[in-house]
Order: C-alpha cells, then structure tokens, then sequence
C-alpha cells in the first residue's frame, strides 16, 4: 500500500506542483511572530539574513505575494514578478518561474530579496548560495494567518505602516461580511470544491478550506484527504455525487471554463442537491487561490453565494 | 484459454459495477442490473441516486475502460507483431504525442468556443492529432527510403520527439492550460461518460475487425519480412493496414482516456505467455484479458482509498509489472 502511495505521490508530483504553485500547501504554519522589523525570515531555512530597511530589488514568485507588495505600497521596489502573476496589471510580469525555476534567470535580476509561497525548499537553498535573500509566504491556514502575512510582508519590504493598514482594512470588511452571515442551527453546509474538471478538490486544511472553516462548513473531500494527497485528493463522481453536498464551489472557472451550466450537464450529477437547488457558485481562479488582500472578495462571494442555503435535513454529522 | 479469458472479463464487469464508495448493497445493484438489462421486473429498492450512482456513473466507466483495455491491448499486439519488436507500444508511431498536442491546441486556443462544438474540441482533436502524427511518421519513414520497419520505429521516435517538444512550447506560452492540460496527460476514466463511450465505439470496432483479420498474416510475418513476402504475404499492405486500424483505434482511445501506459505491453506478453505466439491467438485473447485487465485496475483505482481516484496509470504498473515478472519466472522454471 505504502509504495503504491509512494508511487502515485511520484506521478501525481507534476500536477500537483502546478497546482501548489497557484494554490501553496498548507503545510507549516507561515507565520509565528507579532510585528517586529526588520525580521529575519521565521518561515524557511534561509541562511542569509533579509535586508534591513527598504529592499528596492524585490522579486517575487508568488502571485499572492505580488498582490500583497502591490497592496502595501512596495511595487516601485518590485523589478520582476513571475509568469503566474497577473494581478495587479501593473505588476512588472516576466516568465520566471516558481516551480520550474531558472535560478540564472532570477540571479539575472539582481534581486535583495526574493518572495517564494514555500513550496519548493530547494529553490530557496541554491537562492541563498547566491547570497541572495528568501522570504518564503506559505499557505496560511486560518484568516488570522493570512492578515498576519501582510503585515509580515509590510515588515520585510520596510512598509510597515501600510501593511498595518492594510491588514486591518482587511479584517474590518472579513468581519463585516461573516458577521451577514448567519450560521444554521440544526444542521451544517456541507460542500464540494473544484479545482479542475477532473474533479481535483480542495480539503480543508488547505488555504482554501480556511475561508469556510471560518463559516463551520463541512468540505466533503476532508473524508479521503491523506498525508499522500495532501491536502488536494482527485475525487470520484460517484463519492460527490454520494456525498450529495448542498453547495458547490468552481474555482476551475478560468482554468478549466467550467460553469454552473456545464455541472449541471455532467450525467448523474442532477441527483446532486446543490446541482438540484441550483447553489453552484462560480468562482475567480486567481482570487480562489491566493492569500493576498483579494481574499475579501472570495469571503463576498462565498457568503452571497450562501445566501438562503439550509443544511440537508437528510444529513446526520457527529 | 478462451473460456477463462471470457470469465475473468465477465467477473471484472460484475464486480465493477457492483464495488463503489457509496455504499449500495452489491445484491440490490444486481437486481437493478437484471430489471433493466433483462426481460425479468424485479424492484431492486435502489433510490434515484442510487440508480443514477449505478447507471450514469459506473456503468459509463466500467464500460468504457473495457473498450479502452481491449483497443490498447489488441493495437499493442498488433504493432508488436507488425514490427516483430516485442517492446513496441500502442503509442510507439506518435500516436500518444500527437493526441497530447491536439489536445493542447484545443486546450490553448478554443477554450472559448467549447460550447459551439457538437464534439468537445480536446476529444476531437487530441483524435485528429493522433492520426496526423503516425501519417506523418509513415511519410518520414518512407521518405527514409528503407522498406523495413526500422525506418517507421525510428520515424516514430522523431515525430513523437517533435509533437511532445511542441505540446510543451505552447503549455508555456499559457501557464493558465497547464492544469487542465496536465490532468488530460494523466489519464480522463474518472470523468467517463456514456457520451464517450458513444464517441469512441464506431472506431475501435472498426480497427478490432480490421486486426482481427490480418492475424494470420501477423503469423506469417514472424519468419521475417522476407520470408513472409517469399511466401505470399503482400508486406507493405499489411503494415499500412495494421497500422492504419491500429492507430484509429488508438487514437480513439487516447482522446478519451489520456495516456494509459503499460496495458499494451503487458496484456499481449501475458497472453503469449499464457496460451501461446500465434497471433491467431494472441490477438482475440488480448482483446478480452487487456478488457478485463483495465476493468480490474480502474474499479481499484477508484474504490480502494475511499472517494480519492488514485491515477490508473499507477495502478496498472503496480499490479501488472509484478504480475508479469513472476508470469516469466515461472514459465522460465516449466521450460
């Protein structure tokens, strides 16, 4: 059983490395200290030291992290961001890469700091050979993780103010959106969430579970999820469908154009409730994904899209 | 040997219809089986969902990997024979590649318009890829010059070359396809619907009929080329014609199920070690042992670690390599 595991870990490697990439793995936690600058990086091995005061050669890896810099106020400091990095448009794109990493071609830069998500260690080890600096931001796993790294990201880039303002803004309009919400008392929402259309999901330990842990809803993948699938389990349609979850999520809307429309045409899937009641909710890939200060406009769209969702009285959990 | 080949086949089916995470008694899905397939009413007690779990869900997959394992299995018999190489796959003239970058373009270019398309565009050419591919090889091998088959192989392994090399130039063009292109590369049996099932039938019947009556002269051919031409067989016809079938075939399954390594190789090695060379044989037989082989594997892949589908490709290497390897011990020893 191990080895067979072990070998689908290998061949899954690929795939999921394209996914970590946009998704991060939620495997340790990203941030352990209060405000405190300039920071030596808390989150990875990095041997060299983060520059003190203002970096003004940042480049960063990690769509989320390029949102973040944008948001705070370092872009002027930022002279390259990766080729998954499209978001803000003015964000300098080149087609460097995280995860099939050229480290000449990020050398080339002459960055003093380098932002990573964290999932690719040995990028950051060959990087600080260089005596080029890391920051890895990886996947955080509950919100107050997620405002913890702006504010972390503030520190590193010398824009602590901002970032401070930021994360607040943050989490004044997070707690203003679930506070619309209210959670049911004889039951609780359970849903599916789709990463592509083979049915990749997302479970709950991932970052994209944190948002509706924050709501106390049930992700149907969490049953199957293992240390081998880490977090992203390929689903059957026979346990989704079996699992009858009342709402679904579609973060494979760019990637994969899906659409309520093309789950509600896949056979078998109308015996599915959230399919029946039409509670499909369409979501941004890119926002889906990242930690970043968009993470407010998933909150929106998850909880509007909760909107009227009473949880299956069929349904017996604990 | 024919009779176990068709049990086992028999088996695979029931018990992949009948194993499923969902928890649907195995004797109830029987009984709903016999109400629709037979003449017999019987109340199976299943619920809509259940029925549809039963129907649109199993049913299509169990199916369709059944056509799947047979196609790969009798095309991968049917090269090897061709060639007289037993290392040759089903995917060796380019087959594979050409889908991977059909699939790709479609992917890349006319995710737009998918819903203008009567066929999905990835399925549509990721099939037409397939067959540009091998046609090309077989240009670029007889531009070689060579009669023999080792100019094809070697022209093969060019165009595969270029296919896969231009399929990953576009996927950087777009970082945005690369998932949905990955997920095509690593095998589609867990989105099997009876609509893909429809899709590939015509084909893979045409290519069994064709293979199955170019058997004896695979038999002939395994003297040599030339001896197999001094004796009457029409060479050159017959590759064109085993590998044109070969390659429908082929290439109707790849468009459906992505790439699914290994079950051509080992379903026809199987078979010969088990009942012997003759194509008239080994041909029929791979046909029934690759269906019951795929069904097999993928009704694991699907069940054993809960609702997580684990890739099939995983799942025909683990049991079919060990399988094989002690198959050729024993034989070895009886010789």
């Amino acid at each position: 059983m191990t080895s067979r595991r072990r070998l689908g870990a290998v061949l899954l490697a690929v795939p999921l490395a394209a996914l970590a990439a946009a998704c991060g793995s939620a495997e340790k936690s990203a941030t352990e200290t209060k405000l405190v600058a300039p920071v030596r990086t808390t989150t990875t091995s990095s041997t060299v030291p983060l520059p003190l005061g203002r970096p003004s050669r940042i480049v960063s890896l990690s769509p989320t992290v390029t949102e973040t810099l944008f948001a705070i106020g370092a872009g002027d400091q930022v002279v390259a961001v990766d080729s998954f990095s499209n978001y803000p448009p003015e964000a300098p794109v080149t087609d460097l890469s995280a995860y099939e990493p050229n480290i000449e071609a990020i050398a080339k830069y002459q960055p003093d700091l380098v932002f990573t998500d964290g999932t690719n260690p040995d990028l950051e080890s060959q990087l600080n050979k260089l005596g080029i600096a890391v920051f890895a931001a990886k996947a955080p796993k509950n919100l107050e993780q997620v405002y913890q790294q702006v504010e972390q990201i503030g520190a590193a880039t010398g824009n602590i103010a901002q970032a401070g303002a930021v994360s607040l803004t943050m989490q004044d309009e997070i707690n203003a959106i679930l506070r619309t919400y209210t959670r049911p008392t004889d039951g609780k929402i359970v849903y599916y969430y789709e990463l592509d259309n083979t049915f990749y999901s997302a479970s709950s330990k991932t970052f994209a579970g944190a948002v509706f842990n924050a709501l106390g809803m049930i992700n149907i993948a969490d049953e199957v999820d293992t240390k081998q699938t880490a977090g992203y389990p390929q689903l059957t349609p026979e346990f989704i469908v079996s699992k009858n979850p009342d709402v679904i999520f579609l973060a494979d809307t760019k990637c994969c154009q899906q659409s309520a429309a093309t789950v509600k045409a896949r056979p078998g899937w109308e015996s599915i409730r959230a399919v029946r009641e039409n509670r499909i909710v369409e979501l941004d890939d890119d926002i889906a994904m990242r930690w970043g200060p968009r993470v407010v406009e998933l909150v929106r769209t998850v909880v509007a899209g909760l909107t009227g969702i009473t949880p299956d009285p069929d349904k017996i959990f604990e | 040997m024919f009779g176990a080949a068709l049990a086992a086949l028999a088996l695979a089916v029931i018990v992949g219809v009948i194993a499923g995470t969902s928890g649907i008694a195995p004797g109830r899905v029987l009984l709903e089986v016999i109400d629709r397939l037979t003449p017999w009413r019987i109340d199976s007690g299943l619920d809509p969902r259940e029925r549809n779990i039963v129907w649109q869900l199993r049913m299509p997959r169990v199916v369709l990997a059944g056509l799947v394992g047979a196609m790969l299995s009798l095309a991968g018999a049917s090269y090897q024979g061709v060639f007289r190489n037993p290392l040759v796959d089903p995917y060796l003239l380019g087959a594979a590649a050409g889908a991977g970058l059909g699939a790709t373009i479609a992917i890349s270019y006319l995710r737009s318009s998918r819903e203008n398309w009567a066929v999905d565009p990835i399925v549509g050419l990721g099939f037409v890829g397939a067959i540009i591919a091998v046609v090309a090889t077989y240009l670029v091998g007889a531009a070689g010059g060579a009669r023999t088959s080792t100019s094809l192989v070697l022209a093969g392994v060019a165009v595969t070359a270029f296919a896969t090399a231009f399929q990953t130039f576009l996927q950087r063009q777009d970082d945005e396809t690369r998932r949905e292109v990955f997920s095509w590369i690593l095998g589609r049996l867990n989105t099997a619907t009876w609509g893909d099932v429809r899709l590939v039938v015509p084909y893979i019947a045409v290519s069994t009929v064709v293979l199955l009556m170019y058997r004896r002269q695979l038999d002939v051919l395994r003297v040599g080329e030339d001896e197999a031409g001094a004796l009457g067989v029409q060479v050159a016809r017959t590759r064109l014609w085993v590998v044109a079938a070969a390659t429908l075939g082929t290439a109707a399954a790849v468009s459906v199920s992505g790439l699914i390594s290994f079950v051509g190789i080992i379903v026809p090695h199987t078979v010969r070690l088990l009942g012997g060379a003759s194509f008239r044989r080994v041909l029929p037989l791979s046909l029934l042992v690759g269906a019951a082989f795929l069904i097999a594997t993928d009704t694991f892949a699907r069940t054993a670690s809960g609702g997580d589908n684990i890739p099939i490709g995983v799942v025909t290497a683990f049991f079919g390599a060990p399988f094989f390897i002690v198959l050729m011990r024993t034989r070895a020893v009886a010789r």
